[in-house]
């Protein structure tokens, strides 16, 4: 009984992306056809042959949007890694002076979601200068909270041992941190490394049209919507880069899977 | 009147060797301020300080050129008494929060717990599947070609095959579909990081647990759920309700990639679409800041209260 509920849902959650990968293969006479059919019949490559060729005929090169995607991506999602476990090292495992109280302010902060901040963000950001650049998109998500904290719960379980042992040896914090800490929490920052990029894969469409105007700066999916507006002849190509633009993220969760479920076994919220 | 005199000096005195205390430990410490200081500077600009600064301009009539202007509460008050496309917003907001919320928090945990009683190289694909479309972006626009409006929209075409429809409905521009459509969406979208924590809770339960349960004379599996399973998970509960609750009110890039921006009769117009309008397309900063203080509050005063039900839970 309940596997077959289990089987539903996995219908319902499975058939939109079955949907796009049919439809990325589907040739235009079968996309045309009335009524439409579910399965591609004659699999071709031909959609991503014809998406090569509109996005290259586009006024800003394909390959500049995808840089800036993959810019955006990785910046932002190796500053988050990085400093985001700085953080969270002395959080987890020292006391001082404030610590409580900046911990539960992130804690906080994940109550409520970026858009409560977007208008303010604005209007700080026009006044640092970093509006119209990449940097309005990035900066912010190396101060997300979510990583900070998942990467401070799983920190908190390491045997303290161990650090003091470091710290005999004379072994500053940084040291501690980078040499000792960091390779022993691989797979809490495998897990950051996947929200991070996530969530800002797709940030181009979001937050991102809000801080960035000018066509150059703008990323694949922005892109990606611009193809899909031509209507129904567009169905093939669009269906191929939405594909194409699934499969990495896609790649990096099944790679990194087991360190995600192990980290977000530390995820727990104490009353 | 000395003995008062001499109490408050003690006081000061006491207060002055606290921090001394404080201030020589922060000196001691300072290695470790400075690691933290790059991530909290970031944290504070962006994410604390926008909170404080909303409040304030929430006060004040702005438009980012000329100063602001001190109005006090007229931008709540005009809210919530002036503007019916607010309160359309809110409606929405609150019934796409009151639905998919919940629903997604029980779907995530009952997936998750039937998800566990598999082998683990099933377990692995199946949870791929059930998280893949929260990882996919902004791969949800495919939903607006399979509720397409014309008879090559998947859905229309399945139905009048079927014979269940006689012609097309323009699902995305029909009032009465928008709202449960965007629903749909929206709960396809919402197993995602809770998720992920309570497969990983329930895969590293303590399985003695489960024996001692047994001899204290628990019978079926539902009371073995709701006496073992579900306390002992309660860290996860409350971080997954965290996530759900945040996620179910800032519904918007979902309503205006199916709908449309505004969408027909504001029909899927959330609080944030409402702030998208005054922020970024009418540059009235005051009044966009009093929407997003007034989510800010919902959002906070929604977890802060589950938070309270869940400490209840098991017992």
């Amino acid at each position: 009984m309940l596997f077959i509920f289990l089987a539903a849902v996995g219908c319902f959650m499975a058939l939109p992306l079955v949907f796009v990968i049919n439809n990325a293969f589907k040739p235009i006479n079968e996309i045309l056809k009335f009524p439409p059919d579910f399965w591609v019949r004659t699999p071709t490559l031909d959609n991503f042959v014809d998406l090569y060729h509109l996005l290259s005929n586009s006024w800003v090169p394909m390959t500049r949007y995808l840089y800036n995607t993959f810019f955006i991506a990785i910046v932002g999602t190796v500053g988050h890694v990085i400093i985001a476990s700085m953080a969270a090292y002395p959080l987890a495992k020292r006391k001082f002076p404030g610590k409580t109280f900046l911990f539960t302010v992130v804690v906080l902060s994940l109550m409520f979601s970026a858009t409560v901040t977007q208008i303010t963000n604005y209007m700080t950001m026009s006044w640092l200068g970093m509006l119209d650049t990449q940097w309005a998109v990035i900066i912010p998500a190396i101060g997300s909270s979510l990583g900070l904290y998942l990467m401070k719960q799983f920190m908190e379980q390491l045997p303290d041992s161990l650090l003091e042992a470091a710290e005999i040896d004379g072994c500053s914090e940084f040291r501690i941190f980078w040499n000792i800490v960091m390779p022993i929490v691989k797979p809490a920052w495998l897990t950051l490394v996947i929200f991070s990029f996530q969530s800002l894969w797709g940030a181009g469409g979001g937050a991102g049209s809000m801080y960035i105007y000018s066509e150059q700066l703008k990323t694949i999916d922005y892109a990606l919507d611009q193809i899909l507006a031509g209507g129904i002849i567009r169905t093939g190509p669009s269906m191929a880069a939405t594909l194409l633009l699934l499969l990495v993220p896609i790649t990096i969760f099944v790679i990194s899977q087991s360190s995600v479920i192990q980290t977000m076994s530390t995820s727990g919220m104490k009353d | 009147m000395l003995s008062t005199k001499t109490k408050s000096s003690g006081y000061f005195a006491t207060l002055q060797s606290k921090m001394t205390i404080t201030w020589n430990e922060m000196k001691r410490n300072k290695s470790i301020y400075a690691m933290i200081a790059p991530y909290f500077l970031i944290f504070f600009t962006f994410t604390v300080f926008p909170v404080i600064l909303s409040l304030l301009v929430s006060m004040t009539s702005f438009n980012m050129l000329e100063f602001p202007e001190w109005v006090g509460f007229k931008n709540y008050a005009q809210l919530f008494v002036r503007d019916d496309v607010f309160l359309i917003a809110l409606k929405n907001t609150l019934v796409f929060a009151a639905i998919t919320g919940p629903i997604s928090y029980v779907a995530c945990f009952i997936l998750a717990w039937i998800i566990n009683e598999l082998s683990p190289k099933v377990r692995s694909v199946v949870t791929l599947v059930f998280y893949a479309p929260a990882l996919s972006g902004q791969a949800f626009i495919v939903w607006t070609l399979l509720f397409a409006g014309d008879s090559y929209g998947f859905v229309n075409a399945f139905l009048l095959r079927w014979n269940l429809l006689l012609e097309p409905i323009i699902w995305l521009k029909d009032p009465k579909y928008i709202m449960p459509i965007i629903i749909i969406v929206q709960l396809w979208l919402s197993l995602g990081t809770s998720f992920l924590a309570f497969i990983a809770g329930l895969q590293n339960m303590d399985k003695t647990l489960f024996e001692a349960g047994a001899m204290d004379g628990i019978r079926n599996r539902w009371q073995e759920l709701w006496f073992i399973t579900l306390p002992s998970m309660r860290p996860m509960l409350m971080f997954g309700a965290v996530m759900q609750i945040t996620s179910s009110f800032a519904v918007a890039e979902v309503a205006t990639a199916l709908a449309g921006f505004p969408s027909v009769q504001y029909a899927g117009h959330t609080i944030v679409t409402h702030l998208m309008d005054y922020g970024s397309i009418r540059f009235e900063m005051g009044y966009a800041s009093a929407i997003a203080t007034v989510l800010f509050a919902m959002m906070l005063g929604t977890n802060l209260l589950v938070r309270k039900m869940l400490t209840k839970v098991g017992e």
